[in-house]
């Protein structure tokens, strides 16, 4: 087996341990609202970053291109309350049609 | 059908939807489809599915594609304490209840005031988006392999609204939009630094440090993909 298939099943194993732990600690230990705010905060940053990484990097570059038509045609159709798919669908149209016409 | 099940089966079919996107991206990320569809079946939580193909399509190793999806899954261990307060299951059952222990299913649950219908709400919501994200995973998986070149068809602008698209409703209050801009100012500088993939966790640390420390509302970022109240349905 390849050692992506080993990372993939390494991450299933990870993210259902930390389901379980929840079942299993003790309330008090997990009920901290420190914990509870850490883990918030933890995934609001982490999607911001993965939003930012998707956007703009290419390999260890910036680069302003395609991606950055997606992101704020996508900004707009939230705003106006897209569901989701509609939204994902608006980014791809954005990017493909901006390098159709030829940049990025 | 009792309300909290309507609400479970509306949130199964809304979010089983979005596996089209993921199972696309997964494939145009190098995945092949056993492994796009092992993510969906094993790891089974969205937010850290994409995550994983998120960090591999930005040329990030896989143990770092690793590292982004697991901290994203932290939150579940939240979730599952809450849950376990509400239902309080025993045996096997706790074991069934923690694999499909997401956002939507938890918030279904914490959505109803009686007990009984926090239990229906978390299982008809738990296992109807299980059994669609995996269908609609092979649907886009599918899909994905028979649309060729990903960036002809603006897959990676499809992955850049997908994010912003899962962290807008998270955006709720000041804290929660200060925290976003820093992390996302942090990964732009962190970019050109470090090696591809780190620059997530860079922020993953800046975010869980500030929430630790911060003052903010205890729920913050512990949304909902999906609204799980229906004003239509709200006769409690």
């Amino acid at each position: 087996m390849s050692a992506l298939w080993w990372w993939v099943l390494a991450g299933c194993a990870a993210a259902y341990g930390i389901k379980l732990l929840g079942y299993l600690v003790p309330e008090r230990i997990l009920e901290n609202e420190k914990m509870t705010r850490a883990a918030g905060a933890l995934t609001i940053g982490l999607l911001a970053s993965l939003t930012i990484v998707n956007t703009v990097a290419s390999g260890s570059e910036v680069s302003f291109d395609a991606r950055f038509a997606a992101l704020v045609a996508a900004a707009i159709a939230l705003l106006l309350r897209a569901p989701f798919l509609v939204v994902v669908i608006v980014g791809a149209v954005a990017a493909a049609l901006v390098r159709f016409l030829g940049w990025g | 059908m009792t309300p909290a099940t309507k609400i479970g089966l509306s949130i199964a079919v809304a979010t089983g939807l979005y596996a089209i996107s993921y199972g696309a991206l997964g494939v145009a990320a190098g995945l092949s489809l056993w492994q796009v569809m092992a993510l969906s079946l094993l790891m089974f939580t969205g937010g850290s599915q994409f995550a994983f193909i998120g960090v591999l399509s930005g040329g990030g190793t896989p143990g770092a594609a690793f590292g982004a999806a697991t901290l994203l899954g932290v939150r579940n261990a939240v979730y599952g304490m809450q849950v376990k307060a509400m239902l309080k299951p025993r045996g096997w059952k706790k074991l069934v209840a923690a694999q499909v222990t997401i956002d939507e299913s938890t918030a279904t649950a914490a959505g109803q005031q009686d007990p009984e219908e926090q239990k229906r709400g978390f299982w008809v919501a738990g296992i109807g988006v299980y059994v669609l994200w995996n269908i609609f995973t092979v649907v886009g998986a599918l899909l994905g392999d028979a649309l060729g070149d990903p960036k002809a068809w603006g897959l990676d602008g499809a992955a850049v609204a997908a994010f912003l698209g899962l962290l807008w409703p998270r955006l709720k209050g000041g804290e929660s939009i200060a925290i976003a801009s820093v992390c996302a100012l942090a990964t732009v500088l962190a970019i050109p630094m470090v090696p591809p993939g780190v620059p997530i966790l860079v922020a993953a640390l800046i975010a869980g440090v500030w929430g630790y420390f911060g003052k903010g509302p205890a729920t913050e970022g512990l949304e909902p993909d999906i609204e799980p109240h229906t004003s239509r349905e709200d006769h409690s």
